[in-house]
């Protein structure tokens, strides 16, 4: 039978002394896909990354890559590779000497090593750089060199730790559709670390997402954004209102603490008296302008929040302003039962 | 400032700036013009004529004094002591990135050695060897002598070097395949290099010039410092001034050498740099 997964965590934890960073996660990666370790910072998602890649022990359980248990094997023998956050180029190596480094350990040839590492550098865009020195390249060019560095190795499994955070904005954007682009080209298993839940709903095929050492929901991010299976999750993936369940009429009232999520863009805004809709009447406490939409906030005499987010015209054929009384109303068929943690 | 006119605190740090440099390198400068002496010139201005008689005297075998052999033993102690600092100091530097058991107690008991009066340091090594019934000389106990002043020197310089010192760079060379050596070799050596040229130029000069150290050390040979020491109570002609002039002229060329050699990287550097872009 051919392998399906190429990286598998069985019960894998990290223990720092008496802290727990990762509590015994279980984790199976399909064969050439993407992977987006998503969480808060301290979650534990960089220590898992660090310790698939064999920079960290793992305290207990096993790590498989392509079927093979490499929990006891050093970096580069597990058939990883790792970018590293600041990228760690050597600063004394030109562009080429340094993706040439890992030839250059293996003992491959002067000639050889660096004709192979030029063709890395062609496939990241960087081979017109290939004599410069690190500290002449700009972010965005040091993160393409770390790449060819990181694949010239041809790992089964690439693993990027933050790749995107230091570059700006509009940088960003153009270097993950060149991570996807590179990830589909090449059909390996990227996994990558970020605490931006947008990065991961752009890039992932399985989005995971930890907190507090654990994993709370590991799925694609279509299912991720719109079935959330806890509070934490919908929260930290934006875009719901998190709300007590009594609110929506179509669950039946007695469970104090169980939760509902409902899409803030299926939501729309009715007159505070028209109790016969149903949602959250309260006070518009914010109004919003996002170019295309408008998100208004509205907070009950309870101290909920709940937010609409409008279209512009619609929200501008009948605009309110905040103080105004006003009410956050959805359909049933939107409400999305929470699991109470 | 746009009127052109300074303030006082200019002139008076111009001033103190001036007098700075003038005690720096007057009594050099002194020396050096008193070494072109004429044949009957003295010690003393005025300049009686203009010669190189007094460094040919040099080289002619003094009464007193054995000048080259003494210069010869300096540089060759000068050169062990930077071998072997440089090859402890950068070991000790690695060792002290771990927290080993006694790294406090170690530590403390190697930069002590730098508070301890040097003279005390040296008498103490010279009779440690006449109790031991060893013969004292400049390549044994004036080496001991001259690493307690060395080696603390470059493990501090070691330790502020690694404090800066990225773990990643280590990291990624070990995910790139390296072995421990190769990682060490290719990665954290030319990294550090140019701290660990420091280190070498520091132990150098610091043996090449030391004294005190040497005094109750160096047994039955001199070494430069000492021989000139003994130069200066026994011969009274300027040929002293040539010797001064001749031995700064050498450290100012060990100097510029290496200066030379950091600015022929940079610009080796920064030409591989500029060749960029033209599709290599």
């Amino acid at each position: 039978m051919a392998r399906v997964y190429d990286v598998e965590l069985v019960a894998v934890t990290k223990r720092y002394g008496a802290t727990v960073a990762v509590d015994n996660i279980a984790l199976r990666i399909v064969k050439g896909s993407y992977c987006c370790l998503l969480g808060p910072s301290g979650c534990g998602k960089t220590t898992t990354l660090r310790m698939i890649a064999g920079h960290e022990a793992i305290s207990d359980g096993d790590i498989l890559i392509a079927g093979k248990n490499v929990s006891l094997l050093p970096p580069a023998r597990r058939g990883t590779a790792m970018m590293f956050q600041n990228y760690a180029l050597f600063p004394h190596l030109d562009c080429i000497d340094n993706v040439a480094f890992s030839l250059k350990m293996r003992g491959v040839a002067k000639a050889e090593r660096r004709a192979q590492a030029l063709e890395f550098l062609k496939l990241t865009h960087m081979d017109g750089y290939a004599a410069r020195l690190p500290s002449q390249l700009s972010g965005g060019q040091q993160q393409r060199v770390a790449l060819a560095r990181a694949l010239v190795t041809r790992p089964q499994v690439l693993l990027l730790d933050e790749p995107l955070s230091a570059l700006d904005p509009f940088l960003r954007g153009r270097m993950r559709e060149e991570l996807k682009r590179l990830q589909t080209t090449l059909g390996i298993t990227f996994i990558h670390v970020t605490h931006s839940q947008e990065e991961a709903m752009a890039l992932a095929d399985l989005a995971v997402v930890m907190d507090g050492g654990r994993i709370q929901q590991a799925s694609a991010p279509r299912e991720l954004f719109d079935r959330p299976r806890t509070p934490f999750i919908a929260r930290f993936m934006g875009g719901h209102n998190v709300l007590p369940a009594d609110l929506a009429r179509s669950t039946p009232a007695g469970d104090d603490k169980a939760m509902i999520a409902v899409r803030t863009d299926r939501c729309r805004l009715a007159p505070a008296d028209d109790v016969a809709v149903g949602g959250l009447p309260g006070q518009v406490v914010a109004i919003e302008y996002q170019g295309t939409r408008v998100q208004v906030t509205v907070r009950s005499p309870a101290g909920l929040e709940a937010m609409a987010l409008l279209s512009d015209d619609h929200f501008y054929r009948d605009p309110l302003n905040p103080g105004d009384g006003a009410r956050i109303a959805w359909s049933p068929d939107d409400v999305h039962p929470l699991a109470s943690v | 400032m746009q009127d052109g006119r300074r303030s006082l605190g200019y002139y008076l740090l111009a001033g103190f700036f001036g007098l700075y440099v003038l005690f720096l390198y007057g009594p050099t400068l002194t020396i050096a013009v008193l070494s072109f002496q004429g044949p009957d010139g003295g010690l003393t201005f005025p300049m009686n004529g203009m010669s190189l008689h007094w460094f040919r005297n040099l080289f002619a075998r003094q009464a007193v004094g054995d000048f080259g052999g003494s210069l010869r033993r300096s540089l060759a102690l000068g050169a062990i002591v930077m071998g072997l600092t440089v090859t402890f100091s950068v070991a000790a530097g690695l060792a002290f990135r771990r927290r080993f058991r006694g790294a406090t107690l170690l530590f403390t008991l190697a930069v002590a050695s730098l508070i301890v009066p040097s003279i005390l340091v040296s008498l103490g090594i010279g009779l440690l060897f006449n109790l031991l019934g060893f013969e004292p000389a400049w390549y044994s106990s004036a080496l001991g002598a001259h690493l307690t002043w060395t080696l603390p020197f470059g493990l501090l310089i070691m330790l502020a070097v690694f404090n800066r010192f990225n773990p990643f760079y280590e990291e990624a060379a070990r995910d790139l395949g390296a072995t421990s050596w190769q990682c060490f070799r290719h990665v954290v050596l030319p990294i550090i290099a140019p701290s660990v040229i420091g280190i070498a130029l520091f132990g150098f000069t610091l043996s090449y010039d030391e004294f005190a150290r040497t005094l109750m050390t160096a047994g039955s040979f001199n070494t430069l410092p000492l021989e000139i020491y003994g130069m200066t109570t026994n011969i009274t002609t300027p040929v002293l001034y040539a010797l001064g002039t001749l031995t700064t002229v050498f450290s100012f060329l060990v100097i510029g050498t290496s200066l030379g050699a950091v600015l022929l990287l940079r610009r080796r550097r920064a030409r591989l740099g500029n060749d960029a872009g033209k599709g290599v």
